[in-house]
């Protein structure tokens, strides 16, 4: 059987108050995990602008993902609910672009979640690598635009 | 005023007072049994008559009902007097002779035995009504009556059954002078301890020496007045009538600028391991049961006792109950070597008896600790490596009944131990309290992985928290002793005292540039903090530097690009997107 190979580049939005902290603490616990996310710290996940994420894509990103903190635990009280409302939005457009709605992801990690961002991420990336790579020029995309 | 004669002396007394009253405050002694200061008085049992000389004649009076009066002469010990008191206690003996005060009574007056004839020899009450006007007019459960009349009359409840009504205070057993009424507990209950189940204690109490305010409280739930509307003892003898049983909670709404979070820790719950027998073996308890047992103030008055009252000839301390243990937690609770180790002291100070401590390793990482650890090896502590596996009560040799066993691998010597020991106390982990979810979100704090708070920083923010204005004391923050959470505490204070009446703010907050922003309020709607506010001559959107908290909601709802965050803007973030995909 061949072994996959494909080396995915994903952008992560990671909320500064949970999840980069979090991550920070996979780090400094020595967990080990898939390199080929990239952390963009950002105040809040509330802050993540959809161009943002477009951006991402059109730049040759495969996946992106918005790490928030959990529902209720927000450090502004509520912009996890405002990034869950844009990630909605966001998948349907996506899916009318033709890329595939798993190439964005939300998720919540807090700042003591170490070990669930190394499984999420880990998850994320085996999903990712399965998928392939993101063509926006070839195949579905074009065949939509 | 009223003046009176009392046994020669001339008074000038209150109106109202009974004669034993004015004896009782002379210092001289009359005999009572079915007298209280709380109850109201009764003469059932006449002990107390007095003579009282009149102009003509002289009368014997109860002294506990009689009131005195203008010009009373008043001898408590003539010979009338004795020779009545005399022929009383002779009919109370015939009547409840296993009576012990009775007993004691007759002899200090030199009676041995009575001339009236003993119709029971197991008999003790007197019928002095004590029990019977104590739940009455005290408890006001009206659980004990008097049945019939004459030589039948008796105390007893209604229809001679056990009392539905009776709310097993025990009032009438604790004032009826003979011991003929006792508490007896029919349904195997225990008299326990409220606080750390370790002995009796009382509705009206400090709840411990320490505590702030140093003044009792009631306890709502087994106070007889909330059981039945009466008894207000308290409230009678409580001079400065600082008790009122009508006061309700209430909630105070206090404004602050910063708060300190000191609300410490809990320990883990050790009946739910089976293994070491908490709660299903007597004698094993906690460190901190262990605490209350040894303290001057504690149910023994720190006598280190079993529960059977002996002494405990040997003991066992049990390090590390669901600390270092992957299966509870992982993490070591710090405090609990050291202060296993003065619990070894404490033992040894107090009983003879042997010590064990069954440890993984000792940690006695601060200043003198490891010289204590030093010295307890001297004073003849035994130190055995080895987490203890289980407690039982299953005698394998004769040496072992009776016993509680500790098991546990030495891995000093590479074998299994068993010791028999009569006390054992477990060293339970030190754990998050149980509602430290519910104060993270009020104040908007995180928990490190191990379920407390968590600081700011590890190493550059021990104190403060994600929250400004909120800083962290003690245990809550993670295991921690004594010396560390003063110092914790102390650099706390001096965090909020440093605030002064300058708030530093972060640099990042957001911005609407007046020349972009069409006025669609977009923003407004979206900030959590009301920052924003639309300025009606220019037609714009603008934001409050100092209310802004920098969550840049606004930045990504706003249509126009007008609205920006300082330190986080559109094009530097779009600039480490490229740069992470380069
Ligand atoms: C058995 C035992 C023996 C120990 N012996 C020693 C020793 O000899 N030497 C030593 O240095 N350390 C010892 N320790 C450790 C010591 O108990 C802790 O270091 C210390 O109690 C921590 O203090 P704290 O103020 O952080 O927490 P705590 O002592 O737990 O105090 C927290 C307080 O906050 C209150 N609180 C909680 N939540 C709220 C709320 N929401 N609102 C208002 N109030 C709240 C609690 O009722 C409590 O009074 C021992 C610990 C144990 C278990
Ligand atoms: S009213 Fe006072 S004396 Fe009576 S039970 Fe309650 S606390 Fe005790
Ligand atoms: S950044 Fe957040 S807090 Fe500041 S004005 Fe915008 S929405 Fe309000
Ligand atoms: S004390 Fe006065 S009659 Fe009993």
């Amino acid at each position: 059987m061949e072994t996959n190979t494909f080396e995915p580049k994903i952008v992560g939005f990671l909320c500064r108050w949970c999840t980069y902290q979090g991550a920070d603490l996979a780090g400094t616990s020595r967990m080990e995990y898939p390199p080929n996310l990239i952390p963009v710290r950002v105040m809040c996940s509330g802050r993540v602008d959809p161009s943002f994420v477009m951006q991402a894509y059109s730049e040759g990103a495969d996946a992106v993902v918005i790490f928030g903190c959990h529902l209720g635990d927000c450090h502004y009280q509520e912009g996890n609910y405002k990034a869950m409302r844009r990630y909605h939005l966001l998948k349907k457009m996506i899916e009318e672009l033709g890329i595939e709605p798993q190439r964005l992801q939300l998720e919540w990690v807090s700042a003591s979640e170490g070990e669930r961002y190394q499984k999420e991420v880990s998850r994320i990336f085996s999903e990712v690598r399965e998928l392939g790579p993101l063509d926006l020029n070839n195949g579905k995309a074009q065949s939509n635009g | 005023m009223i003046n009176i004669t009392l046994n020669g002396k001339k008074l000038s007394v209150e109106e109202g007072m009974t004669i034993l009253q004015v004896a009782q405050q002379e210092r001289i002694d009359i005999p009572t049994l079915c007298y209280h200061p709380l109850l109201e008085p009764y003469a059932a049992c006449r002990m107390c008559v007095v003579e009282v000389k009149g102009d003509s004649k002289s009368e014997l009076k109860t002294s506990c009902n009689t009131k005195v009066q203008e010009g009373m002469v008043i001898e408590t010990d003539s010979e009338r007097t004795l020779n009545a008191r005399r022929l009383n206690i002779e009919l109370l003996m015939a009547r409840a002779p296993a009576a012990k005060v009775i007993q004691e009574m007759a002899a200090q007056m030199g009676i041995e035995k009575t001339p009236f004839p003993i119709e029971n020899p197991e008999a003790k009450c007197i019928l002095c009504g004590m029990c019977v006007r104590v739940c009455e007019d005290v408890v006001g459960a009206h659980v004990l009556t008097f049945e019939e009349r004459g030589f039948e009359r008796k105390v007893t409840t209604a229809f001679n059954m056990p009392s539905e009504k009776c709310i097993e205070c025990g009032a009438c057993a604790y004032f009826c002078p003979t011991e003929a009424i006792r508490v007896e507990d029919f349904r195997g209950r225990e008299v326990l301890h409220s606080e750390l189940t370790l002995g009796p204690t009382t509705a009206i109490r400090i709840p411990f020496m320490q505590s702030t305010p140093n003044v009792p409280f009631i306890d709502k739930d087994n106070c007889i007045h909330f059981k039945t509307d009466k008894c207000k003892l308290c409230e009678m003898v409580c001079e400065p009538e600082a008790i009122n049983h009508d006061v309700e909670d209430t909630f105070k709404e206090i404004e602050v600028g910063s708060a300190v979070l000191a609300t410490g820790y809990e320990l883990l719950d050790c009946s739910n391991m089976p293994q070491y027998g908490y709660g299903r073996l007597d004698n094993v308890i906690t460190s901190l049961e262990f605490e209350h047992l040894c303290h001057a103030s504690g149910p023994t008055g720190g006598k280190i006792l079993l529960k059977d009252g002996r002494e405990p000839k040997g003991v066992a301390i049990l390090h590390c109950i669901g600390s270092r243990d992957e299966n509870y937690m992982k993490y070591c609770s710090r405090v609990c070597c050291m202060y296993a180790m003065k619990m070894a002291h404490l033992v040894h100070e107090k009983v003879d008896a042997e010590v064990y401590e069954f440890y993984i390793d000792i940690r006695a990482f601060g200043k003198g600790y490891e010289e204590f650890y030093n010295r307890m090896q001297k004073e003849g502590t035994h130190f055995i490596r080895g987490k203890a596996a289980e407690v039982t009560n299953a005698a394998l040799i004769p040496e072992e009944e009776n016993k509680l066993i500790v098991r546990a691998e030495d891995t000093t010597v590479n074998m299994i131990r068993r010791i028999p020991v009569d006390l054992v106390i477990l060293c339970p982990a030190i754990v998050a309290r149980k509602d430290s979810e519910k104060i993270m979100k009020l104040f908007g704090l995180c928990s490190t992985p191990d379920g407390f708070f968590k600081e700011q920083h590890p190493k550059l923010g021990p104190v403060s928290t994600d929250a400004d204005g909120i800083f962290l004391a003690g245990a809550c923050q993670g295991p921690k002793d004594i010396p560390d959470t003063v110092a914790q505490g102390a650099g706390a204070a001096g965090a909020v005292m440093s605030l002064g009446d300058e708030v530093a703010i972060e640099p990042i907050f957001s911005a609407i540039d007046e020349e972009i922003c069409v006025g669609c309020k977009i923003c407004i709607g979206v900030c959590p903090y009301d920052a924003i506010s639309y300025v009606e001559d220019k037609k714009i959107s603008s934001i409050e530097e100092t209310l802004c908290k920098g969550c840049g909601a606004c930045v990504a709802a706003c249509p126009s690009g007008a609205a920006d965050q300082n330190c986080f803007t559109n094009s530097q973030i779009e600039a480490e997107v490229s740069g992470a995909l380069f």
